[in-house]
Formats: C-alpha cells, sequence, structure tokens
C-alpha cells in the first residue's frame, strides 16, 4: 500500500445546504413549542378576558410567573446536566426557614439570617451533588430523600425553636426593613407596580443564557447531560460539573426563599411541597430534555410564563380554578411531544 | 523484548531523563495488567512508544486493546506493572491528567455527545476562551472556523459545523474525533481502530494523518484489526490475545505476511476456508482464501523452523 500525499483541500461553499433562513434557524430552538404555546394562550385569555391584557393584571401574571420561574432557571440547567431536584420545592422553605429562625433566635440583624441561609442552600445543593457522584444512585432517588428528611427538618426545627407550625414575624429585627427593599420590594413603572422578583428572574435567566452559550461552563453542562461517559473522556469535569449545577439550583432557592420570607414578616413550615414539579413542568414545557443535554433557560422561562398565564388567566376569566391543573396537564403532554420530535430528529437522519 | 532496553536507532529526538540524562522512552509500558471486577482483561503488557514512531497495537475482539488505550488515557487505572511517561512513573487520576502531558486519544466509541453541534463536539473539555476572570467567555467564531478548517483538511466538507454531531454519518462522526485528537494531541495520539468506519479514500487519509503525526516527532499508538493498514505506517508491533502479549515487534525483525499470519492463526483460516466451502460460499472468496491459507502456512512454517 502506498500512501500519496495529496494537497489539503480547502472549504468551499457547499451546494447541499440550502441557504437557512432566520425563521428556519428559530424552528430549530429548543423553545420554539413553548413559544408557540406561550402566544396561543396570551391571545386566548387576551380575547376571553378583556382585564387580561390590562398592565396591572400583566404586572401580576408577570409576578407570578417569576416566583416559578426563578426556581425554573436552576432547574432547567440541571435538567440539561441530566438531572432532577425533587428537593427544590422544599429546599426553598428550608432557606427562608433558616434566615427567620437563627435571627429569631439569637437576635441578630436578619442579614445575617439570610447570610446564613445561602450558605446552607448552596450547601443543600452540594450534598445533593456529592452523595449523586459518590453513590451513582439516580437522582430522583437521592434528591427524594433529601426532599422527605428536608420536609421533616423544616417541621421539626421550626416547632423546636419556634415553637409552631410558623416562624416567628421577624418584621421588628434589625435589617428587616433593607431586606424587604432587596428581595420584596416593588418598582413603579409607568404608574404600573412591578414586583422585583420578575426583575431579578430576567436577569438569572439572561445570566444562564450566556452561561449556556457563550462559556465553557455551558458546553461542560450540556457534554454532562448528552453523554457524561464521552464527556469525561475528553477531560469535561463532571463531577464538578454536576455538583456546581445543584447548587446552582439551591442558589435560587436561596433568592425565592428571601422573597417568601420577607413578603410577609414568617414562613409556614409545611410549604413548599409539590412545587419542586412546578419547576420540572417549566423546565419540561419550556424544551429542556427529561434526559438532559437539550435545552434553554429561556425555554424554562417561557414554561413559567406560560404556569403564570395559565393560573392567573383563568382568574380573570372568571373560570373556575379547578380547570386550571387540567391546562398544566396538558400544555405539558403537548410539549413532551414536541421535545420528542426534537429529538428524534436530532438523533436520527 | 523489553522495553527497558532502548533501540536508539527508533527514537528520533533522542529524549532524555532530565536527572540522570539517560535515554527515555515518551512513555512506556511494563508489565501492565488490569481486571475488571473478577475478568481479567490485561496481563503484563510490556510496550514502548518513543517520539517520531508509530507502536500499532493489533489483536482479535476483546483482546484487551482499548483497555490497553484507556489506561494510557487515564479512563482506567492498570492494577499492575507500571507506566511511564518521559521515564516518570505515572499513574492517571482521569482523562484530564493524560491531556494535560498531551495524551489524546481517539476512543473506538469516539466519545461524541451527538446531540450538541459539531463545533461544539470539536472543542468539548478545551474550549477557546477569551476574557478575564468570571467574564470568559468562549471565541465562537474562531471554534467554528477552525472545526470547519480542520475537518476539510481531512477531506469532509461539512454542510454546517452547527449540525449536532448526532446527525453526520458514522464514519464523518469518526473523522471529527480523529481530527480532534489531532489538533490537540501534543505529544501523544492514540488512535483506537480509527480506520473501522472509514471508507478508502478516508482510511488513505487517516493513515496519511498517522505519517504526518509520526513527522511532527508525536509518538503515535495505532489500534486496528487490519494488518494491511498497520504494517505500511508502523515501527513497532504488539500482538495481543485474550489479554496477553503474543509477541512485540519492531519493523526490520517482521513481515506483513508474518504479522498476518500472527494475527489469525494458520489453523483458525484453513478451517474458515473450509467452512465457507462447505457453506457454498463464493468460489473467488474460498480461493483467496485458501491462497492466504498457503501463504500463511508458509510463513509460520518459516517462523517456526
Ligand atoms: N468496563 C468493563 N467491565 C468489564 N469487562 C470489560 C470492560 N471493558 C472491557 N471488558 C472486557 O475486557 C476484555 C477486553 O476488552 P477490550 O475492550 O479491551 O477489547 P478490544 O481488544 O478493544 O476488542 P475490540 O477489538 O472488539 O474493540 C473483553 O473481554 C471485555 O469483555
Ligand atoms: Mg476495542
Amino acid at each position: 500500500m502506498t500512501i500519496t500525499q495529496t494537497k489539503t483541500k480547502t472549504a468551499a461553499a457547499d451546494e447541499r445546504v440550502g441557504k437557512r433562513s432566520p425563521f428556519q434557524k428559530l424552528l430549530g430552538r429548543p423553545e420554539i413549542g413553548a413559544l408557540v404555546g406561550a402566544i396561543v394562550l396570551f391571545v386566548f385569555f387576551a380575547l376571553v378576558s378583556p382585564t387580561f391584557t390590562q398592565p396591572n393584571a400583566f404586572a401580576t401574571v408577570l409576578y407570578g410567573s417569576s416566583t416559578i420561574g426563578i426556581m425554573a432557571v436552576g432547574v432547567s440547567l440541571l435538567m440539561i446536566g441530566g438531572e432532577f431536584d425533587l428537593s427544590a420545592g422544599v429546599a426553598v422553605i428550608s432557606s427562608a426557614l433558616t434566615a427567620s429562625l437563627f435571627s429569631w433566635y439569637f437576635t441578630t440583624n436578619v442579614w445575617v439570617g439570610v447570610g446564613l441561609a445561602l450558605v446552607v442552600s448552596l450547601s443543600i445543593g452540594f450534598i445533593n451533588g456529592w452523595i449523586l457522584m459518590k453513590t451513582k444512585l439516580p437522582s430522583f432517588i437521592v434528591t427524594l430523600a433529601t426532599f422527605l428528611m428536608l420536609t421533616g427538618l423544616n417541621l421539626g426545627l421550626t416547632r423546636l425553636i419556634g415553637g409552631g407550625v410558623s416562624s416567628p414575624s421577624i418584621s421588628t429585627m434589625d435589617g428587616f426593613a433593607s431586606a424587604r427593599a432587596v428581595f420584596a420590594s416593588s418598582v413603579n413603572i409607568g404608574g404600573v407596580e412591578v414586583k422585583i422578583t420578575v426583575f431579578i428572574w430576567f436577569a438569572l435567566v439572561a445570566v444562564a443564557t450566556w452561561l449556556l452559550m457563550r462559556t465553557r461552563v455551558g458546553n461542560w453542562i450540556f457534554a454532562v447531560g448528552g453523554d457524561a461517559n464521552a464527556a469525561r473522556a475528553v477531560g469535561v469535569p463532571v463531577k464538578a460539573t454536576k455538583i456546581g449545577l445543584f447548587m446552582a439550583v439551591g442558589f435560587c432557592a436561596w433568592i425565592l426563599g428571601m422573597h417568601n420570607l420577607f413578603a410577609f414578616d414568617a414562613v409556614q413550615s409545611g410549604e413548599g411541597v409539590g412545587n419542586e414539579f412546578l419547576y420540572i413542568i417549566a423546565a419540561v414545557i419550556g424544551g429542556c430534555l427529561l434526559t438532559g443535554g437539550y435545552g434553554s433557560a429561556i425555554g424554562g422561562a417561557i414554561g413559567a410564563f406560560i404556569f403564570g398565564m395559565a393560573n392567573k388567566g383563568i382568574v380573570y376569566a372568571q373560570w373556575n380554578p379547578d380547570w386550571f391543573k387540567f391546562f398544566l396537564g396538558l400544555m405539558l403532554l403537548l410539549a413532551t411531544i414536541v421535545n420528542l420530535i426534537v429529538k428524534r430528529r436530532a438523533e436520527l437522519k | 523484548m523489553n522495553a527497558n532496553e532502548i533501540n536508539q536507532q527508533t527514537l528520533l529526538q533522542n529524549e532524555t531523563d532530565p536527572l540522570t540524562h539517560t535515554a527515555v522512552h515518551l512513555l512506556s509500558m511494563e508489565g501492565i495488567g488490569k481486571h475488571y471486577g473478577n475478568i481479567i482483561a490485561l496481563s503484563d503488557v510490556t510496550m514502548a512508544v518513543d517520539n517520531g514512531r508509530v507502536t500499532c497495537v493489533l489483536g482479535d475482539n476483546g483482546a484487551g486493546k482499548s483497555t490497553l488505550i484507556k489506561i494510557i488515557a487515564g479512563l482506567h487505572q492498570h492494577d499492575a506493572g507500571v507506566l511511564k511517561v518521559m521515564g516518570e512513573d505515572r499513574k492517571f487520576s482521569s482523562p484530564r491528567d493524560a491531556l494535560d502531558v498531551g495524551i489524546a486519544t481517539v476512543y473506538q466509541d469516539l466519545a461524541v455527545v451527538p446531540l450538541m453541534p459539531i463545533w461544539r463536539n470539536f472543542f468539548l473539555g478545551s474550549e477557546l476562551t477569551s476574557g478575564f476572570g468570571p467574564f470568559k467567555s468562549m471565541d465562537v467564531e474562531k471554534m467554528k472556523d477552525i472545526t470547519l478548517k480542520e475537518l476539510a483538511a481531512m477531506g469532509i466538507d461539512l454542510r454546517d459545523v452547527d449540525q449536532p454531531i448526532g446527525q453526520l454519518s458514522g464514519g464523518e462522526r469518526q473523522c471529527v474525533a480523529i481530527a480532534r485528537a489531532v489538533y490537540f494531541g501534543a505529544k501523544v495520539l492514540i488512535l483506537d481502530e480509527p480506520t473501522a468506519a472509514l471508507g478508502v479514500k478516508q482510511s488513505g487519509v487517516v493513515l496519511r494523518y498517522i505519517l504526518q503525526a509520526r513527522d511532527r516527532g508525536l509518538g503515535v499508538v495505532f489500534i486496528t484489526h487490519n494488518p494491511h493498514h498497520a504494517f505500511p505506517v508502523g515501527d513497532r508491533f504488539l500482538l495481543l490475545k485474550r489479554g496477553k502479549s503474543i509477541g512485540y515487534y519492531d519493523k526490520k525483525d517482521i513481515t506483513l505476511d508474518e504479522l498476518t499470519a500472527q494475527m489469525a492463526g494458520g489453523a483458525e483460516l484453513a478451517e474458515l476456508a473450509h467452512e465457507l466451502e462447505q457453506l457454498g460460499g463464493h468460489s473467488d472468496v474460498v480461493k483467496e482464501v485458501q491462497g492466504e491459507v498457503a501463504g500463511v502456512t508458509q510463513t509460520t512454517g518459516r517462523t517456526y523452523e
């Protein structure tokens, strides 16, 4: 066999590629299904309920969306990274309880409690990720265990320290006013009060999108979710990436926990159960694949927005809220079917 | 043959130990063993890789070839013997460690993430970044350009580097994995059956790449089933069978026929010819196999005389 040296060819324009219009490019995005769904839903509610498109009502819809959306950012990233977090719902309450119970019991400035809550939230994420990486169990099992443990801890510790099912009021404590301004104030935009969580939500989505699309960490997140073994083989720090993702969920839980606390002055220790599914639903409706490796932060945000619209829209349309769950289920089913088709198209020729 | 006894003739740049100034191999394995639970995948394997030389590893399915290179690539750790890089004892705890010393690998299963775009796969784990501290971002345009250029150089003209790699054909995917390793391999390039899914033209390109890498002074480990691919490019040949080394030859000590014979075993080929005839195989093919058997018995006769 002889091996001849030939000149290397340079790439020429390829006749096999039709020019892709911006519209066709858009169709290839993971969140396209959700976007279409969101527009349909918006138009639908705008038609059946005249109040729905009023600025004040819309601000309320956005606020409702943001309380799901903030968590959906972390949960979407985690899902793209191939994992679930069933403890995300109660972890929000754990964070709020940590801040309130600690500052109440030791009568410190509430900001000390807020700082401690951040440490606790990140630690919960770290522990989830670390156990997962050590045991190689499915995240479903590991975070189900943390979910149960946190639920118990929330109830038990609140009764032990505060003596009730609700944490004691911290409204008169030092730093409460400034913490409320940061986590639970409103911004007046042209006469409409928009809750600060809406802006926090938008900021988080922007950061997460930049992270996914433009940084190497984003590349790693897609890779560990798409094929962890392949990622490891080419030198991606799989464990650190996954643990980091769980900690990102912890960070989001901290923000929402602080909002829940400072929007009032106390937290119910039994809350949060079941919310983890809302975050997962938002991520899935937004085009994140349950099996990992595909999705976007904007998709999760659109998912949360759909949730917020359906939730409040039903009220504005003066329907029985009983129908809400049906809507949500239908959206979820349609979204997963769209995702499935997308994945098949991507994997098969 | 002992890896310690260094044949100066095969060293291109006379690698030396920085402390003792004696000659060392770029990479060497002595008495390497590996078991998965109670399955012994590899035992007592010795080989060396030098700058500007191609070491070929040949063997049947399940012989332990992939296991061997996974130890060098840091994917698995050996449990017996020593692995030396530039004369220094090493045990890589992760592929990152191996990559950091300049060892790049084309895995048999390619190690690509199907849903990710081609350019993201190409640079996965070694992304180009610009900017500072927490604001470091990927240099996306440059990465896309390089991906397109490197693949064009392999004779693969891509439609679109933004396509998910899962949409490419098996051979195209293999070319991406090879181009990636060639691009990032600084000292050692390992290829696990790179020509398995390739057409004649692309196989030729890969073999040429191996020679180009060799001429650039890289140490190459080339794993294949095909002695016709191994012989023209190889400088050393390690033959594995059921996890054991059944021969380690310098090119000057072996011919292509002998290599083929060693790999297949004359008796097995004769049996195959017989079986094919019974099954009503195409007469040309049977004749060809019979011809090969004749060659094999001839050469084995010579070898074992
Ligand atoms: N992760 C693993 N766990 C258990 N056994 C394994 C594992 N990987 C490989 N083996 C076993 O080790 C032996 C050698 O496998 P290896 O993949 O190294 O063979 P190979 O020479 O590369 O074969 P092929 O030519 O088919 O690629 C096989 O018998 C295989 O079953
Ligand atoms: Mg193999």
